[in-house]
């Protein structure tokens, strides 16, 4: 076993030493980090939910109650669907699905300037002055933006100081502080992807598009998207997964009557001690993304092998 | 249509960097022309002021007379080739001939027509479907030159893109250039740093030298009668006899040199005095080892010290008594087994072959 192991390619390449840690670090990775967890959720999701020492006893069996609340809500409640959880996710959806058009929408135009107009210095100067702000965790930033938003914050205050409001605007009652936050949150993901995607365009391109008479607009719809589409399909993979999972941003900027799918989450494992439940949750949450994704992916003609590129 | 491209007193600046100075030259309707320099002489900075992507620091570009300050690539009657190419990968080969159509709203139909016009024109009928990828270099410049005319510019701008082709490829698009070029007869404003491409395309050629024209003029004219000795060592090779004016006859100058006298002669604008310090020119192929009978008005003793066979032509490298060094070249069909490594011998050649020149700094190979 031994010797058929230690004479494969992959070992003469990197030598022992390095191919058993390369071997034992993606082993770990993937057993302990992304399959134990993920299996011991799924298994955990179709149980009932009876305390640690009722495990394994006749109270523990496998069910897909907790399947049927998030469709059906309680078996003593009134209307015929859960409608409170149900409509909470849809929003959780749609709502992620705007912030990543929004970031798009916000990065193209940056990305693009950077890549392909900005002098050198300029270009890294902007790059820093993009990522030193996410030096800062994710939390703190949030409570930055409460500061900023908050009925009484800076702009209120800055707004009715000034006399151009006689009352101040309900940012976070709203939710527009929670829609900023959660488009700043992750607009470095979108931003990195689309640079380099159109760092990577010839010049020419763009140039010969426009001798041939191509407007501006022509020339990014016809040469530049397409040529991007690859690292905009990671930015919008990215960015979506990340904020339809987003906890921090909601938790401080989300208004008290608004939930965000994964506050609801929270809410089973921690505040009702429900773990069976945010299992199940958790997966829905994971599984309709994950289809979500491909069939965007399908719509728009992008394989997976492009955008990990 | 064919339109003609006057550049009148064309600077570009970068900074304190002149990349063209004072450049003035009118290139004719349905000429083909030429501009021929080093790289970083310029060249590709007045192309790309022609074509409207670097607006002049001073002077003015007229296509058909008209004023073109101001008015962008994508408004000029130019097209311009790319050297390389930056055909779109992305697109059909019909979809890239027919690019600037679709900007300009034009029928599907009407495109479809076109593109299959110009396939027909560089030969590659029924292969507009086809990926830019599957095409070979020289079907990728055909193309290239088919995408640009499918506007009908009036000038078409071509930016070395024959250079990352190889050499019999090379030789065959030259042809093919040149019978596109008579074929839809509109102008052709070449750039190039081969001297071969620009004297076998070119109706006139232009020589660039940092920043500046050094002589315009027939292909012909540029060769035989170079104005500087810049232009007399770009353009094809030359062996330069530096010495002083000790004579005059006529338009002929007599050179004194360290290895001896000799006549030379003199480009009408550019008279020389006795006293001069001057350099005379004579190309390798004018260079004759002299048979019974011959007399030529100059001859020179040379010390062969290497030879080397180039096909057509074998050359010689040789030293003269001074130390100065001497290249010439004999057909391979004559017998030179005679020349040998070490031996003395005696060349010939003419004065009305060998131009002489006010001293000035020659083109670093």
């Amino acid at each position: 076993m031994n010797n058929f192991l230690f004479t494969q390619p992959f070992f003469k390449k990197n030598g022992k030493a390095v191919a058993i840690y390369f071997l034992v670090a993606i082993i770990f990775w993937f057993v302990f980090l992304v399959i134990i967890p993920q299996f011991y959720m799924l298994d955990l999701s179709f149980r009932t939910n009876v305390p640690p020492l009722a495990r394994g006893g006749p109270e523990d069996y496998y069910t897909f109650e907790h399947y049927s609340h998030f469709i059906f809500g309680s078996k003593t409640a009134t209307d015929a669907f859960n409608f409170v959880d149900l409509g909470v996710f849809g929003r959780t959806i749609f709502v992620s699905m705007l912030v990543t058009i929004a970031n798009l929408l916000f990065c193209y135009p940056i990305a693009f300037y950077i890549a392909k107009i900005a002098n050198p210095s300029t270009a890294r100067l902007l790059i820093v002055s993009l990522i030193i702000p996410f030096w800062i965790n994710e939390l703190l930033r949030s409570f930055a933006l409460r500061i900023l938003f908050a009925n009484e914050g800076v702009i209120n205050n800055f707004l009715t100081g000034v006399g151009l409001l006689d009352q101040g605007i309900l940012f976070i009652t709203y939710d527009i502080g929670l829609y900023t936050g959660l488009i700043y949150a992750y607009i470095l993901l979108m931003m990195f992807p689309l640079y380099n995607a159109i760092e990577s365009l010839d010049i020419n391109q763009i140039e010969a598009a426009k001798d041939l008479g191509s407007s501006s607009f022509r020339t990014h719809w016809r040469i530049v998207i397409p040529h991007a589409k690859p690292g905009i399909v990671s930015g919008c993979t990215m960015v979506f997964m990340l904020t339809v999972g987003a906890l921090a941003t909601p938790v401080v900027l989300s208004s008290p009557n608004t939930l965000w799918f994964p506050q609801l989450i929270y809410q089973w494992f921690n505040m009702n001690d429900n773990w069976s439940r945010g299992s199940a949750y958790s997966i829905i949450l994971l599984i309709v993304s994950v289809i979500f994704v491909l069939t965007m992916m399908r719509i728009f003609k992008v394989r997976i092998g492009e955008i990990i590129k | 249509m064919s339109a003609d491209v006057e550049l009148s007193d064309v600077s570009v600046t970068f900074g304190s960097f002149y990349a063209a100075k004072n450049v003035n030259v009118k290139v004719n309707g349905g000429e083909f022309f030429s501009f021929l320099g080093p790289s970083g002489c310029g060249k590709t900075t007045l192309l790309r002021a022609i074509s409207g992507f670097q607006e002049p620091s001073e002077g003015k570009v007229l296509i058909d007379n008209k004023d073109m300050s101001g008015i962008g690539p994508n408004k000029r009657p130019t097209a311009l080739i790319f050297q390389n190419l930056a055909l779109f990968p992305l697109m059909s080969v019909s979809e890239n001939i027919a690019f600037s159509l679709e900007v300009r709203g034009v029928s599907k139909e009407e495109r479809k027509k076109r593109a299959d016009e110009l396939l027909e024109l560089i030969a590659l009928e029924g292969q507009g479907d086809k990926k830019v990828h599957q095409l070979s270099g020289g079907q990728k410049q055909r193309v290239a030159i088919a995408r640009a005319l499918a506007v009908e510019p009036k000038v078409l701008l071509l930016d070395e893109p024959l250079s990352a082709l190889d050499l019999k490829l090379r030789q065959r698009m030259r042809t093919e250039l040149r019978e596109i070029q008579k074929r839809v007869n509109i102008t052709f404003i070449y750039i190039t740093h081969d001297q071969g491409e620009a004297l076998t395309m070119s109706d006139r050629i232009a020589v660039m030298n940092e920043g500046e024209l050094e002589q315009i003029g027939k292909c012909d004219e540029v060769y035989n009668n170079p104005l500087t000795p810049f232009v007399a060592t770009f353009v094809g090779e030359n062996n330069p006899l530096y010495g002083k004016v000790t004579g005059i006859e006529g338009d002929k100058a007599k050179i004194e040199t360290a290895d001896g006298q000799y006549l030379a002669t003199m480009n009408e604008s550019k008279k020389l005095n006795i006293g001069d310090e001057s350099i005379a020119f004579v190309r390798p192929e004018s260079l004759f080892i002299p048979r019974d009978g011959d007399n030529f008005d100059n001859k020179i003793n040379v010390n062969i010290e290497s030879f080397e066979f180039e096909g057509n032509l074998k050359n010689f490298y040789a030293s003269l008594k001074s130390g100065a060094k001497i290249k010439f070249s004999v057909p391979n069909a004559i017998d030179t087994s005679f020349i040998t490594s070490g031996s003395s011998i005696v060349l010939g050649f003419e004065s009305s072959k060998s131009v002489i020149l006010p001293k000035a700094s020659l083109a670093i190979d």
